[in-house]
């Protein structure tokens, strides 16, 4: 038997038989198709491109392309003094603005070495626990809609509102902020603020359990997401995972624990890890459970810091903000962890300029996505949108 | 931090040490191949002085047992307009074995200057060295994937460069505003 | 309940109606159904399903056209007229047009054979049945010639997916409706109904005296489901995964026609449902004692009203499902209907007859 030749992509052969009979065989062939997910696309939350290579319904590869929302905030913020950087932050994880300046206020008060009032340091733990519980709302609401069930959505919008009602009122600004800054608060909390963060409390534990029943208890909803996805934690320390990510696949690791900062040592909470009981440890599930959880643990610190901060009678919330920022010269990391996980910023000064020399930002759903490669590796187009909605990318803070 | 530099006065903080305790293992193992330590107390850090070495020197830091550094938090391009350089920063520490964290720098020529990639010792070292060679254009020698990131493909320069011109119409478009 | 006879009698008298040779009573009794479903499913089950879903997710839904925003509905059909009706160039026009033209065709088909009361059906043919399920099927053609014909992917993928679901659907949904035929010994659409008026009201209706009949009721009711592309089983046109699946490339009245044919497929899903199941016209009202409740509700009229009813009620319970379940995974899907609902109808199916031997 002799192989005479192949034609059309290798399916068709020509052999030529021991009793020279010559065969011409063809294989059943089939194509890859290569399908452009976004960046229009329902489900890649933003401007995401997808550039996915299908067998049919199975993703052979999916390559993901970033940059559609790229402005260069690392440029910007070498033309800007250090104090009108706090603004573009907010315009990077445009979810989570005031755990974006609290992480960006935290590197540079590392660099300055000032003392924060303790009043302004428990403001802002109430204020980032507050967005992060929003954040946290707008992830699972919007893995519902990437799972088809468009209810628990339009629930988690609802509850998302009071907390963006409460932070407008403090800030003036429903998304934007611009509310924490070097040294100290734009505002201090208006009379009753207290009050109404304590009835919102009461108000969204029951509803944050409505949530559980509808969608996180959902046989459907259990079956999209277990075992989808799986990322072991090895992997994920690897791929530098942090946040709900990183504690999905079982890593207790809270930078508010282990590296922690303001007055998050004083406070009593939790670090939510799956345990393998309710879900595979490292895969959609799991991510979603921990943020479900982190929304529980954000309630209860929220209370302890409305017991805890104190009153004080005609309180500058500037009085800690130096007149002249112009830190040492010198490098430093300053990190904090948001919804999406730790974002940090490396911040280079030259001791002479107010505009720092280098202020790099670590996005961590940059790092997040970094994975979606070799997550998606062999998923049906159906799992690849469940696994999207689970790492919970914010365009604006993966393209800067 | 805050509460460590109050303690420390002349004494290095506590997590400083940690560093130097970390660093001290590198140095007995590499010798010249890295600089002094930089004991600051904001971000303590070494230099890789020996390009050629730094793969050796990741994986080194990555799975000796006395160091475990197998998060890298961050890793930052730099540009030295003075010493004429380009250079990347990593911050290492490590998860589940030891508290110690510590920061690298390693620096390449600015023009046609390339660092060997460390994206084979941690994954996320991908990106984040793609972004700095979309931002600096310095090359990183074995990178599985060397393209840019953010930047489309065809855009010319590098923005996050001191000397960066932006350049005047991207097909068609004008681009300075 | 008093009026009633009255309106049968003024029914009655309006059929025997004549001008000259033209039965114009008859045709305006005639024209009840038609123009209900004009109304129903152009305009009031997409006011419902808006209304329905805003009960549910606690908001207001259509507030600001008309009062409640009864006329929404009509300012969108507007709308979607004087939208512009894009042809992708790289369109097959000859499929991409007639695609949503046999989806509404074929969904609107099947309401021939709707007895909407004793004395009104379109067509009784004897096989009304079996021409139902034949005209449900047949929008799969309308599905993968307007997927195929928009040379998109996400449309290709759409309705690849789709026709893969509701051929096999077919199966379950088919073998559940023969059970209920097994029990009527008709496939007559007007037989069934006829089987289960009685004095007792829902008493006969075969989900109550067959103690085998509320397994193919379930079996049917999921499986009409899938059918209609509703959630959970909205996989076809799964937005968030494919965009819009096989309607993605469609504007303007086209769409609109994708959408009518939807909500005209429910309502008949429904009305099958009812048909076989729930006694179609029969009145579910017992006559207790001397109050013959169910006397008072049957008649020509009164049949429209239950039938329409019984499937507004289903129609509902599509939609709280709708607006309650995330959306199954394509193989969880097949799973479903291969490996849970075929057996199972099976099942039915063998238990059925030999309850209708040994009863």
């Amino acid at each position: 038997m002799q192989e005479l030749g192949k034609a059309e992509l290798n399916s068709t052969r020509i052999i030529r038989q021991n009793d020279n009979r010559v065969v011409i065989e063809k294989d059943l062939d089939t194509e890859y198709m290569v399908l452009s997910m976004g960046p229009q696309h329902p489900s890649t939350h933003g401007v995401l491109r997808l550039e996915c290579i299908t067998d049919g319904e199975v993703v052979v590869e999916a390559e993901p392309y970033l940059g559609y929302l790229h402005r260069c905030f690392e440029k910007y913020c070498e033309k800007v003094d250090y104090p009108g950087i706090v603004p573009y932050t907010d315009r990077m994880d445009y979810l989570a603005g005031m755990n974006t300046e609290l992480a960006y206020c935290i590197a540079v008060e590392k660099l300055l070495d000032v003392e924060i009032p303790r009043r302004v340091e428990f403001i802002r733990v109430i204020v980032s626990e507050l967005n992060r519980i929003a954040s946290h709302l707008v992830a699972i609401g919007t893995y519902g809609i990437d799972l088809g069930a468009f209810t628990p959505f339009l629930f988690c919008f609802r509850d998302r509102e009071h907390i963006l009602n409460l932070l407008e009122w403090i800030s003036g600004a429903r998304m934007l902020y611009n509310y924490i800054w070097i040294g100290g608060l734009s505002y201090d909390v208006p009379a009753d603020f207290k009050k109404r963060v304590a009835e919102f409390v009461t108000y969204f534990r029951p509803k944050a359990l409505e949530l559980q029943k509808l969608l996180t208890e959902n046989e459907i909803f259990v079956k999209r997401t277990k075992g989808v996805g799986i990322m072991p934690a090895e992997v994920a320390i690897n791929y530098a995972w942090s946040g709900p990510m990183l504690r999905g696949s079982g890593v207790k690791w809270d930078l508010r624990r282990n590296d922690p900062y303001s007055v998050y040592p004083e406070l009593d909470f939790e670090v939510p890890v799956p345990d393998g009981r309710f879900s595979d440890i490292g895969d959609s599930l799991s991510r979603h459970l921990v943020r479900a959880w982190e929304m529980d643990e954000s309630l209860k610190i929220i209370e302890q810091c409305l017991d805890k901060m104190p009153e004080v009678e005609g309180f500058n919330s500037r009085s800690a903000i130096p007149k002249k920022i112009r830190p040492k010269a010198g490098e430093v990391y300053g990190r904090a962890e948001n919804p999406r996980g730790e974002v940090g910023f490396y911040i280079v000064s030259d001791g002479k300029s107010t505009k720092p020399l280098r202020c790099k930002a670590r996005s961590s759903c940059f790092v997040n996505l970094s994975a979606m490669k070799d997550l998606s590796k062999g998923q049906l187009i159906p799992d690849l949108v469940a696994i999207i909605g689970s790492i919970d990318i914010v365009l604006g803070e993966v393209d800067r | 931090m805050d509460n460590g530099m109050e303690e420390a006065g002349n004494i290095m903080p506590a997590a400083v040490q940690e560093s130097k305790a970390a660093y001290d293992i590198i140095k007995e193992r590499f010798g010249s191949a890295v600089s002094e330590f930089d004991a600051n107390p904001t971000m303590p850090f070494f230099e890789v002085v020996d390009t050629s070495k730094w793969v050796d020197i990741a994986l080194f830091m990555r799975d000796d047992s006395r160091l475990k550094f197998n998060y890298m938090a961050c890793l930052s391009g730099v540009d030295y307009p003075e010493q004429n350089q380009l250079g990347i920063v990593c911050n290492l520490e490590s998860i589940g074995h030891h508290t110690h964290r510590i920061a690298v720098k390693v620096k390449c020529q600015r023009d046609g200057g390339s660092i060997p990639s460390v994206s084979c010792v941690w994954h996320t070292a991908n990106w984040h060295e793609r972004e700095a060679y979309d931002m600096y254009g310095m090359t990183f020698d074995g990178h599985p994937d060397h393209r840019r990131i953010l930047c489309p493909e065809d855009w010319t320069g590098y923005p996050l460069r001191k000397d960066y011109q932006v350049q005047e119409t991207y097909h068609g478009i004008k681009v300075p505003y | 309940m008093s009026q009633s006879p009255s309106l049968n009698t003024w029914s009655e008298a309006l059929s025997g109606f004549y001008i000259g040779w033209l039965p114009l009573g008859l045709l305006i009794v005639a024209a009840i159904p038609l123009v209900f479903i004009a109304l129903y499913a152009l305009t009031y089950g997409v006011y419902g399903e808006r209304k329905i879903s805003a009960f549910m997710q606690d908001r207001l839904g259509p507030m600001e056209v008309g009062p409640w925003g009864l006329l929404q509905t009509l300012a969108d059909i507007l709308k979607l007229l004087q939208k512009e009706d894009i042809v992708p160039t790289v369109a097959d026009k000859f499929l991409f047009v007639i695609g949503p033209v046999i989806m509404f065709v074929g969904s609107f088909m099947a309401f021939a054979v709707l007895p909407f009361g004793p004395a009104f059906i379109g067509a009784d043919l004897n096989v009304g049945l079996f021409y139902a399920i034949g005209i449900v099927a047949f929008e799969v053609v309308g599905i993968l010639a307007s997927g195929w014909g928009s040379n998109n992917k996400w449309a290709l993928y759409g309705a690849i997916r789709s026709v893969a679901q509701i051929v096999s659907y077919e199966i379950p949904a088919s073998i559940a409706l023969l059970c209920g035929a097994m029990m009527a010994g008709s496939l007559s659409m007007q037989q069934f109904s006829v089987m289960q008026a009685g004095p007792y009201g829902f008493i006969h209706y075969y989900l109550f005296s067959n103690p085998i009949a509320w397994l193919p009721f379930i079996i049917y009711l999921i499986s009409s489901l899938a059918e209609t592309n509703r959630a959970p089983f909205d996989i076809p046109e799964a937005e968030s995964e494919l965009v819009a699946g096989f309607f993605t490339e469609y504007s303007g009245m086209k769409f609109a026609m994708f959408f009518l044919a939807e909500y005209g497929s429910m309502f008949m899903v429904s009305a099958i449902l009812s048909i076989v199941f729930l006694g179609g016209w029969a009145s579910p009202l017992p006559n207790v004692g001397g109050l013959a409740l169910n006397d008072l509700t049957s008649g020509p009229a009164w049949g429209a009203f239950w039938i329409i009813m019984k499937g507004f009620f289903f129609i509902f319970v599509q939609m709280w499902l709708r607006w309650t379940l995330p959306r199954l995974r394509v193989d969880q899907l097949m799973y479903l209907c291969w490996k849970v609902l075929t057996p199972f109808s099976f099942i039915a199916f063998v238990l059925t007859a030999v309850w209708e031997i040994y009863k």
